[in-house]
C-alpha cells in the first residue's frame, strides 16, 4: 500500500488515533553532532528525536547547513571528520540474514548505532546492505573508471544473500538459508537492477562507465547499487536536486514504485517542498541543527504550527492569477552557526517574536497538536 | 587506438629528427671544440702524418663540405649506428655508451622501483592519516629530501660508510670483482653496491612524489564517489586503494613516463660522478664540459628519444587504466 497524501488527505489515519502499526526500524532519540572546528563547536543537530517505521518514508527539510546531511550521515556512522555524535541513540531494529546461518525473518536484534565503531564490521554490514544511500551529486558519486556493473558487483557480493532451501516452517515464518551470489550471479542481479530502474538496454548499459552515463542515468545506477542489496531503509540525501525537473519525476517515481514492492522505508532528505510533498509520509522540519517541527505531511502543509515552517511554505511560488504581491521570503539572514542567537534560535528573524520571551527561553519540544510537535513557546503554557 | 598510436609515433618521429638536428648545430656551435683544435694542433705540427691524419679526418667529418651535408652525413651514419668518434677517448662514441649502458639501465630501474615503492605507500598513509604525527614526519622528511640535492647526501652518506663503518661505498663492484667474470657472487657485490646510489636517488627524489600523492589522494578522498563507495559498506582500505588511490594516481603515471626513461640517460649524473659510478650520466656531464661534441650530441638525441618514448608509453598507461581518455 502506497501512501501518497498530497492530494487527498482523507486517506490518512485519523488525526489523534494511534501511531499506525508498522514496526519501527530507526529511533532517533535526543541526537547530538557537534563539530569542533578551530572558530569553536558548532551544534550540527541538536537534540533531533524521531521514529522511521518500516515501509515509511520520513522526510526532512530545512536549509542548506540545517543539519539535515549530517543526521544522515550520523545514521550510518559517517560524519566526516571533525564531527562526532556528542549525545543522544540511535536505535536500529535490525533483522537481517546470515550467510549458512539458518533465520527466521521476524527475529529482530536491537542496536545503538551510536556505540558502534564507525569502521567496524558491524556498521559496514549495515551501510550498504540494510541501511543504503544515495546522493546529491549523481555526477561524480561514481568511480569514474568503474563500469555501472562493477558498483553493483561491489555492493551485491557483499551484502545480497540469496536463499538455498526452505529448512521448515515455525508459524507464519518460513525459516530460510541464505548463502552468498557468485559472480555470474551478481551480474545478472546487476542487469535485473539496471532493468527496474528504467535504463534502456542494461545488458550493455551495465559495461558502461560513468562518463558513458547520463546525468539522469547515474543517478538510475545509484538507486539500483542502493537497492541491489534489498536494503531495510534508503536514506536519500537530496536526490534530484542536480537533476533537471522531468527526470526528477521519473525518478521520484522508481523511488516510490520499488519501496511499495521492496516495504523499505524512506528517509528522504530535501528543501523542495514540492518533492517532499510528494514523497513523505511525516515530516521534521530543520533549522539550524535543531528540530523546529514534526508531523504527517498533510498536517504539516495545511496547518503547520512553527513560524519558520510557515514562512517556509510561503516562500514557495504559487500558479495562479497576478496577485501583485512579492513572493514572501523570509526576514534577515542564517544566523553565524559559531554564535547562535539566544533563547529560539529562529526569534531573530521570525515573525512572530514576542521580545523578553523568545530571545532569553528555549522552547521546549511539545505536542502543539495531536501527533504534531513544535519546538516554540507559542505552544508552551 | 592503432591510428591514435601511429599517429603518436608519426609525432615522435618528426620531434626526434628536429632534435638530431638542433644537436648537430650544438655539435658545430663553438668554435672552440675537439676539432677545430685537433686540426689546429695537427697543422702546427706540420709533418706528413699530421697532414695526413687532418685529412682523414676531414674525409671522415667532412670538414670542407657544407654546413647541411655534414648534418645528413652525421645522421645517416647515426642511423646506421655510428654516432661518431668521442675525441676525449679517442674511441667510438658506440663502444663508450654500450659499455655503461648495461650498468645505467639496471641502477635506473633500481631507484625507481625503490622510489616508487616508498613514496606511494607514504603518500597514500599521509593523506589519510592527515595531520597525524606519521604524516608529519613523512611530510619533514620529503621536504628535507626535496631540498637536499643527491651529491650532497652522497658525500654525506660516503663520509659516514668510509669514516664510520669502514665500508668501500663507490663504484659498483668491489675491487675483486671488478674486471672478474660474471658469476652469483659478482651479481651479490653488485646488489651490494647498487643500494647505496639507488637509496640516494630514492631519498631525493621520493620528496615530490609523496608531497604530489598525498595533495592528489586529499582532493579525491573529498570526491563524492569515495564516500558512495563507503557507504557501499567497503572496508575502508578497499575504499583508499580500490577508489580513491586509483584516481589519485593517474597524474604520477604521466610523471612516470617523463622521469624514468630519460633517467637511463642522464639520471642522478651528480651522484654517480662522486660515486664514481660506470654510467651514462657522468660521461655525458664530462662531454658536455670538455666540448667532446659527438659525444654530447649522441647523448642530447637518445635522452630526446627516451623523453618521447617515455610520454608515449605513459599516454598508453594512462589510456589503459582511466577510461575516461580511452579514444575510441
Amino acid at each position: 500500500m502506497q501512501t501518497n497524501p498530497s492530494p487527498t488527505p482523507t486517506a490518512e489515519a485519523p488525526a489523534g488515533a494511534a501511531p499506525d502499526s508498522r514496526e519501527t526500524l530507526i529511533e532517533v532519540r535526543d541526537l547530538k553532532v557537534e563539530f569542533n572546528i578551530r572558530g569553536g563547536v558548532v551544534k550540527a543537530v541538536d537534540g533531533l528525536t524521531f521514529d522511521i517505521k518500516r515501509g515509511q518514508t520520513m522526510g526532512i527539510i530545512g536549509e542548506s547547513g540545517c543539519g539535515k546531511s549530517v543526521t544522515a550521515r550520523a545514521i550510518l556512522r559517517m560524519i566526516p571528520r571533525p564531527g562526532k555524535i556528542t549525545g543522544g541513540n540511535i536505535i536500529y531494529h535490525r533483522r537481517r540474514r546470515l550467510a549458512g546461518h539458518q533465520t527466521a525473518p521476524a527475529e529482530t536484534n536491537i542496536i545503538d548505532l551510536t556505540t558502534l565503531d564507525p569502521d567496524g564490521e558491524t556498521i559496514r554490514q549495515i551501510r550498504g546492505g540494510e541501511i543504503a544511500m544515495i546522493f546529491q551529486e549523481p555526477m561524480s558519486s561514481l568511480t569514474p573508471v568503474y563500469t555501472a556493473g562493477t558498483h553493483i558487483n561491489e555492493a551485491v557480493t557483499l551484502h545480497r544473500l540469496l536463499p538455498i532451501k526452505t529448512l521448515g516452517d515455525q508459524m507464519a515464518d518460513k525459516i530460510m538459508q541464505y548463502r552468498h551470489v557468485t559472480r555470474e550471479e551478481a551480474r545478472e542481479i546487476a542487469v535485473q537492477m539496471l532493468r527496474r530502474v528504467g535504463i534502456p538496454r542494461p545488458e550493455q548499459r551495465v559495461d558502461s562507465y560513468p562518463h558513458q552515463l547520463s546525468g539522469g542515468q547515474r543517478q538510475r545506477v545509484m538507486i539500483a547499487i542502493a537497492l541491489s542489496t534489498e536494503p531495510a531503509m534508503l536514506i536519500a540525501d537530496e536526490p534530484t536536486t542536480a537533476l533537471d525537473v522531468s527526470i526528477e519525476a521519473q525518478i521520484l517515481d522508481i523511488m516510490r514504485e520499488l519501496q511499495q514492492t521492496a516495504n523499505m522505508a524512506i528517509m528522504f532528505i530535501t528543501h523542495n517542498l514540492g518533492v517532499i510533498a510528494s514523497m513523505a509520509d511525516e515530516i521534521v522540519v530543520m533549522y539550524m541543527g535543531k528540530q523546529v517541527e514534526r508531523a504527517k505531511v498533510v498536517d504539516l502543509f495545511y496547518n503547520p504550527k512553527h513560524p519558520y515552517t510557515k514562512a517556509l511554505l510561503q516562500s514557495v511560488p504559487k500558479l495562479g492569477p497576478r496577485t501583485g504581491q512579492r513572493l514572501a521570503s523570509i526576514e534577515g539572514m542564517v544566523p553565524d552557526p559559531l554564535r547562535l542567537p539566544t533563547g529560539c534560535v529562529f526569534h531573530p528573524r521570525c515573525p512572530a517574536f514576542m521580545p523578553g520571551k523568545c530571545d532569553q527561553t528555549i522552547p521546549r519540544w511539545v505536542e502543539a497538536g495531536p501527533d504534531h510537535w513544535a519546538r516554540c513557546l507559542l505552544y508552551e503554557e | 587506438m592503432v591510428n591514435y598510436l601511429i599517429r603518436r609515433v608519426g609525432y615522435a618521429l618528426i620531434m626526434v629528427v628536429l632534435v638530431s638536428f638542433v644537436s648537430f648545430v650544438i655539435i658545430e656551435l663553438p668554435p672552440g671544440d675537439y676539432l677545430t683544435q685537433r686540426v689546429q694542433q695537427l697543422r702546427a705540427r706540420g709533418d706528413r702524418s699530421a697532414e695526413q691524419q687532418v685529412e682523414m679526418l676531414r674525409a671522415r667529418y667532412g670538414l670542407d663540405k657544407p654546413f647541411l651535408e655534414r648534418y645528413f652525413n652525421w645522421a645517416g651514419n647515426f642511423l646506421r649506428g655510428d654516432f661518431g668518434e668521442s675525441f676525449e677517448f679517442e674511441r667510438p662514441v658506440s663502444e663508450i655508451l654500450g659499455a655503461r649502458l648495461g650498468y645505467t639501465v639496471i641502477l635506473a630501474i633500481a631507484t625507481t622501483v625503490l622510489t616508487w615503492a616508498l613514496a606511494i605507500p607514504l603518500g597514500v598513509y599521509s593523506a589519510v592519516k592527515q595531520y597525524s604525527p606519521g604524516d608529519q614526519i613523512i611530510s619533514v622528511v620529503s621536504f628535507i629530501g626535496l631540498g637536499m640535492p643527491g651529491f650532497l647526501l652522497a658525500l654525506i652518506i660516503m663520509y659516514f660508510a668510509i669514516i664510520v663503518f669502514n665500508l668501500e661505498v663507490t663504484g659498483l663492484f668491489s675491487p675483486q670483482f671488478q674486471d672478474a667474470p660474471w658469476s652469483f657472487a659478482k651479481v651479490m657485490d653488485l646488489l651490494g653496491h647498487l643500494w647505496i646510489p639507488a637509496l640516494i636517488s630514492a631519498v631525493t627524489g621520493i620528496g615530490g612524489l609523496v608531497r604530489i600523492m598525498r595533495g592528489n589522494l586529499l582532493d579525491t578522498l573529498g570526491q563524492p564517489f569515495v564516500e558512495a563507495a563507503r557507504a557501499r559498506g567497503l572496508k575502508n582500505r578497499t575504499v583508499t586503494w580500490k577508489h580513491a588511490v586509483r584516481i589519485a594516481i593517474n597524474p604520477l603515471i604521466t610523471i612516470l613516463g617523463s622521469d624514468v626513461f630519460p633517467s637511463i640517460i642522464v639520471g642522478s649524473s651528480l651522484v654517480a660522478i662522486v660515486l664514481n659510478l660506470p654510467t651514462i650520466g657522468p660521461v655525458f656531464v664530462d662531454s658536455l664540459r670538455k666540448l667532446d661534441m659527438y659525444l654530447a650530441g649522441t647523448c642530447i638525441v637518445f635522452l630526446t628519444i627516451m623523453l618521447l618514448v617515455g610520454n608515449l608509453v605513459a599516454d598508453l598507461l594512462l589510456a589503459w587504466v582511466d577510461p575516461r581518455i580511452r579514444l575510441e
